[in-house]
């Protein structure tokens, strides 16, 4: 324990840079996977045909252990920090896409025949009633997805892509459990954290709305 | 008004249209029902005039404008649109809900803010009470009533509405029945309206359309249809009992002479029909019962013997004259 505390306290400078390029590494994966994820639901929802395919298409892309998807950007994008980032965003793109289109799929058909009836126009129904009211099933998938990204980002390391895995790994090589501790419990706090904080923005945004999630 | 002119629909992939060539024609301030058994075309029919479904053929005439030429979105801000599952809008309160076409319309603030109260009032629910809840926390009248309110927010001068007591218990709908036809003829509303209950027909319809396979059988007044029903299925349609059923359209007030009531039998209601004169008469062996007045004093008494008269003017195709 107390070697462990020692090593914290005199690797201070390569602790923050690990923990700096692993947020960075999750929060861009995080973000492009919303980027593409979100408008694709809200888009393939109303063509059923198109979404099984692509629901078919994210649940083979979801048993493809995060690993090897990682190691297969290798020969196509070599190794650093892009490779990795499109690793980790089709890791935690199924989760927002299928949970986005379960979630706009469950509203009331009544609520979108009423809506329509009253008059909103298709673009006022999906940005007035289908997405808040698929809000709380969306930021489930996010909130799955964010936790996936920052877990699987661990393995980063083994096609450069740098983050707390390098703690781990080294830790490893040079069989020095202080570093290998450290790293291990920092990915496992980062993993906890970003549930903890989706999860609250989850319950807040429910509770806005007035709806259970 | 509203004329529909040879409308038809024909959904893909179908062989036999859903709907076939229908003529109707409801006149102004006026509630037509369209009632069929399961599949007779009456929701579509219902659907196209607010072309939530697009007509095969034909046209629909709203307030003298052809609608299959019009922009859908703005002609569905001018119709008032009521279903059986109400489809309120969850996320939203009661007051959002009801502030929805006039939002749309780009109405100012404090107009919006006037209409919700004026329309919650409207239907029976105190604005202060229930303007800022979710729907959620509401019974299904309640429910029903915000989803009137919601659909007469613009005044829109048509009102289409789809089973919209379907939702509720008996107790309520006989209610909510009374109350939304007497507000819907206050304010002069053409309305359309699709039920499977023929009762219902029978009591909010001006005149009622009974569909079957995409054609309406017959379009006629309530007494007639009952009456003079076009051909056995329309005969079947309205019941055996439809004899009974047209003494539901006459109030026993209307029939009342002066007389002294039998004594131990209950004095009936102001709004009763003939048809509860008779039902209580059955149950207490009279022959002659009271009503009551609008003041709550006994108004006079119904006889059977007069209630025969009118069944026997009735049967004879005659409009029944009061005394």
């Amino acid at each position: 324990m107390s070697g462990l505390l020692h090593w914290v306290a005199t690797h201070g400078e390569i602790i923050g840079r690990t923990v700096r390029e692993h947020l960075v590494l999750s929060g861009v994966a995080l973000a492009v996977a919303l980027a593409l994820a979100l408008p694709m639901g809200v888009a393939l929802v109303r063509h059923p045909r198109a979404a099984a395919i692509a629901v078919g298409g994210v649940n083979t892309l979801r048993t493809i252990p995060s690993l090897a998807l990682l190691v297969i950007m290798l020969p196509v994008l070599g190794t650093g920090f892009l490779p990795s980032v499109v690793a980790l965003t089709l890791y935690g793109l199924p989760a927002i896409l299928l949970n986005t289109l379960v979630g706009l799929r469950e509203v009331d058909a009544d609520v979108i025949d009423a809506a329509r009836g009253q008059g909103l126009s298709e673009r006022q129904i999906t940005t007035d009633i289908t997405i808040p009211l698929a809000l709380p099933v969306i930021l489930a998938g996010i909130r799955t997805s964010a936790v996936q990204i920052v877990s699987a980002a661990t393995l980063a390391v083994f096609i450069g892509g740098g983050g707390l895995g390098e703690l781990i790994s080294s830790g490893l090589g040079l069989l020095d459990i202080a570093q290998l501790v450290t790293g291990a419990l920092l990915v496992a706090l980062l993993a906890v954290a970003t549930e903890l904080v989706f999860g609250a923005i989850q319950f807040g945004l429910a509770r806005r709305y007035g709806i259970a999630s | 008004m509203i004329r529909l002119e040879r409308v038809s629909k024909t959904f893909p992939g179908t062989a036999l249209p859903s709907v076939d060539a229908v003529d109707l024609e409801v006149p102004d301030g006026t509630t037509c029902v369209l009632i069929g058994p399961s599949g007779c075309g009456k929701t579509t029919t219902l659907r196209m005039i607010n072309r939530l479904i697009e007509p095969s053929a034909g046209r629909v005439i709203v307030e003298g404008e052809d609608v299959t030429r019009a922009d859908p979105v703005q002609l569905r801000r001018r119709i008032g649109y009521v279903i059986q599952g109400i489809g309120l809008f969850p996320h939203l309160s009661v007051g959002d809900n009801v502030a929805t076409v006039p939002r749309l319309l780009g109405w100012p603030k404090a107009k919006v803010a006037s209409r919700i109260d004026e329309m919650l009032s409207l239907v029976g629910l105190d604005p202060a009470t229930f303007a800022g809840r979710k729907p959620g926390s509401l019974s299904g009248g309640q429910r029903q009533r915000v989803g009137v309110a919601r659909a007469l927010a613009a005044d829109p001068p048509v009102m289409l509405m789809d089973e919209p007591f379907g939702a509720v218990d008996p107790v309520v709908r006989a209610r909510l029945q009374r109350e939304f036809g007497e507000i819907l003829r206050r304010l002069g509303k053409t309305v359309i309206m699709v039920t499977h209950d023929i009762d219902e027909a029978i009591r909010m319809g001006d005149r009622v359309a009974i569909m079957r396979g995409g054609r309406i059988v017959q379009y006629d007044e309530p007494s007639r249809l009952l009456g003079r029903p076009a051909d056995a299925f329309v005969a079947d349609f309205v019941g055996a009992d439809r004899g009974l059923k047209r003494l539901t359209l006459e109030p026993a007030a209307a029939f009342a002479v002066p007389g002294v009531a039998p004594p131990g039998v209950p004095a009936l209601p102001a709004d009763a029909s003939l048809q509860e004169a008779l039902s209580l008469m059955l149950a207490s062996g009279a022959d002659a019962v009271a009503v009551a007045g609008r003041d709550g004093r006994p108004a006079g008494l119904v006889t059977l013997a007069r209630i025969r008269e009118v069944a026997a003017a009735q049967a004879e195709g005659g409009a029944a004259s009061a005394a």
